[in-house]
Parts: C-alpha cells; sequence; structure tokens
C-alpha cells in the first residue's frame, strides 16, 4: 500500500517536471522561432519630425538643416555597407532627380549614415557621387547621426551578426523625407511605392504650387 | 541483374531532367567601395520542387541569402536564410529591396560590365553554376526583365 502511494507521488512528480521541461523548452523555441517584436510604433504626427542635424558633409563641411534650407530635401538615413536597399533607394532618388530635369536645382538628396564608425566623411563622398553628383552624405559622431535620426524618428539598431562585416548589420527604416525649402515636413515616401518619375512628378508640382503661391 | 540495371537507369532518367532547376535572369550591382558587401539577384523555377541549400562563388568569403523583413514602423531588417523553398513549378524571384544574396567579403569590387560564376546547390538538383553579369549601381533589373 506504501508502495502504491509512494509510486503515485514519483509518478505525479516525474509529470509534473516533464510539463515543466516542456513547457519551458515550448516557450523557448516559440521566442528562438519569434523573436520579439520591434518596439511598436510611436504615434509620429508630422509635426513631430524636426528637420534638425549637426553633422559633416561628405567634403567634410560641418553642416545643419539650414545649410540647406531654400532647397527641397530628400532625407534617406541608410549605411553603405547595405548592400540592397541603401543602394536601391539613392540609385532610386538619383533617377529622380534626372527626371526632374531643370527643377533639380531646387532640390538636395541627402543621405545620413546611422553608422559614422565605419562611414567617415571620406568614404561618404566616394559613395555618394557614384550615384548623383548633386547628393550630400552626411555623417557625424555617434551622439550627432542618433540626435539626427531621433529628430527625424528614425528608428535604428545595430544587431550583432558573427558573419556579417565587422561582426554587425544595421537595420534601419527604408523612409525618404520630403522636407519642404523652409525645413518644414511634407511628406514620406518608400521606393517601392511609386517610380522614380512618378516622384519626380510629384515634387516638381510641389515646387509649382510652391513658386504659384510664392 | 544488367538488365535490371540498366532499366532502372533509364526510369531514372526522366526524373533526372526535370529534376532540374530553371536559373534565370541572374544579375549583381556594381559596388562603389571596395571592402562593402555585394548583393546578387536572380529567379529559381523547379518543376518538381526543390531547396536551395547554399550558394558561393569565387570572388566572394561567403554569399548570405537574406530576406528582408519590414515591421510596421517600417524598420528593414535582414533576415538570414538558411535554406530556400522552391515550391514546385513557382518562381522564386530575388530582387532589389527584397530577397537577395549577400555576397561578402569580395576579393575585388564588382565592376559593370564584368562577370562572375555563382554556384547554386540544390538538394535534389545538386550543383548549378551560372555566370552572374554585374550591372550599373543604379539598375534595377536585367534588359527586358525590368
Amino acid at each position: 500500500m506504501q508502495r502504491t502511494s509512494l509510486y503515485k507521488v514519483r509518478v505525479a512528480i516525474w509529470s509534473f517536471a516533464a510539463v515543466a521541461v516542456f513547457t519551458f523548452a515550448g516557450a523557448f523555441s516559440w521566442r528562438m522561432l519569434h523573436p520579439p517584436e520591434l518596439p511598436s510604433p510611436v504615434v509620429t504626427g508630422e509635426a513631430a519630425i524636426r528637420n534638425a542635424y549637426s553633422l559633416t558633409d561628405h567634403t567634410g563641411q560641418a553642416v545643419t538643416a539650414e545649410t540647406y534650407a531654400g532647397r527641397w530635401q530628400l532625407v534617406f538615413f541608410g549605411f553603405t555597407y547595405c548592400p540592397d536597399i541603401c543602394p536601391t533607394t539613392l540609385a532610386y532618388l538619383a533617377n529622380a532627380m534626372d527626371s526632374l530635369g531643370p527643377q533639380a536645382e531646387r532640390v538636395v538628396p541627402i543621405f545620413i549614415t546611422v553608422d559614422p564608425a565605419r562611414d567617415t566623411a571620406e568614404v561618404m563622398g566616394n559613395y555618394v557621387s557614384a550615384f548623383h553628383p548633386r547628393m550630400v552624405g552626411l555623417t557625424g559622431t555617434e551622439a550627432q547621426v542618433a540626435e539626427a535620426a531621433g529628430n527625424f524618428r528614425v528608428w535604428y539598431e545595430r544587431s550583432e551578426n558573427e558573419t556579417a562585416p565587422d561582426g554587425y548589420l544595421m537595420a534601419h527604416p527604408g523612409h525618404i523625407y520630403l522636407m519642404r525649402p523652409d525645413g518644414r515636413f511634407e511628406d514620406v515616401f518608400i521606393e517601392s511605392d511609386q517610380s522614380a518619375g512618378d516622384l519626380a512628378k510629384h515634387i516638381s508640382s510641389l515646387i509649382e504650387n510652391e513658386e504659384r503661391s510664392g | 541483374m544488367k538488365h535490371f540495371l540498366g532499366a532502372a537507369f533509364i526510369a531514372t532518367l526522366p526524373t533526372l531532367s526535370i529534376a532540374e532547376v530553371k536559373v534565370s535572369a541572374p544579375w549583381a550591382r556594381a559596388t562603389i567601395i571596395a571592402g562593402r558587401p555585394g548583393a546578387g539577384y536572380l529567379s529559381l523555377t523547379s518543376e518538381t520542387g526543390d531547396r536551395l541549400l547554399s550558394v558561393s562563388s569565387p570572388v566572394a568569403g561567403e554569399v548570405m541569402l537574406h530576406a528582408v523583413e519590414s515591421g510596421e514602423n517600417g524598420v528593414s531588417r535582414m533576415v538570414h536564410l538558411d535554406a530556400l523553398d522552391l515550391p514546385e513549378g513557382e518562381t522564386v524571384t530575388l530582387a532589389p529591396g527584397d530577397m537577395h544574396l549577400m555576397l561578402m567579403q569580395l576579393t575585388q569590387k564588382l565592376e559593370e560590365g564584368t562577370n562572375f560564376p555563382l554556384t547554386l546547390t540544390f538538394e535534389t538538383a545538386g550543383e548549378i553554376t551560372v555566370e552572374v553579369p554585374v550591372l550599373g549601381i543604379a539598375a534595377t533589373g536585367p534588359e527586358g526583365t525590368e
């Protein structure tokens, strides 16, 4: 009798242990398969995006957002180690600039690195000039870049990855911000949403409207 | 026995021929700065279904298969894929801003107008080597496929 109840207790304990192990393993693999979501998007009213930064351009000059005042600014955050989205988006901006024709003088595409440790002014210079002669590349200290990204509500992260060059990859938004000549936010685009020609047409009509009203 | 082997061999022939994977429109984007990774794109079709297990090239120390995952807040992150499933009869396309081959530790800058070999290893079809043309940095695909 004693034996049987001991046996039952033993079975109960082992069952409990097995359930605990399975639950833990299950939870663990769930977490492995479904990494935690990125922080949920903060509702960013358009007014929340501030065109403000203090950085170094690709020629080594210190610049601020005011440096580009008077022109429409197409601002894109990325980094030169990014082989796919960054060149795709920068080539897209370059195509849009070409489609603008003479109106391109009123527009400046600005590429801001989120990887200033590797993207020096010199690197940025070689990089942006390969895309378009009017393209500006901006870098700075980690703090300056973080401030710029924060003002644009751009969220980026560094993820450790052993196989990546220097052991990390950067995740970053693919947004292109269009800022007005007075520095205010106008619109935000994604490269895949419309052709470069359509983006150029859109900017062109904004330029014309502004000229009529101004 | 000899006849049996012969028959068995002949019986496998049709499977061998359709087990092939069609690799079409391969291309890579020219790289601007030495030491930066490059990106390659192509389309894969398997009539019988297959799995891409690995990719290699003499010009790259490592070729990784990346998918792009876009979160709601617009942050794109590269997700490394260990293998790529090719469902039966479906064309799987790697394209800019989407799935791509990341060519790491390039031995040379990828210069527009040049070619390099790329070897794809499939679970069933085995190894297939294709010549990949390097297109300009503003290219979105080979002529006629854009």
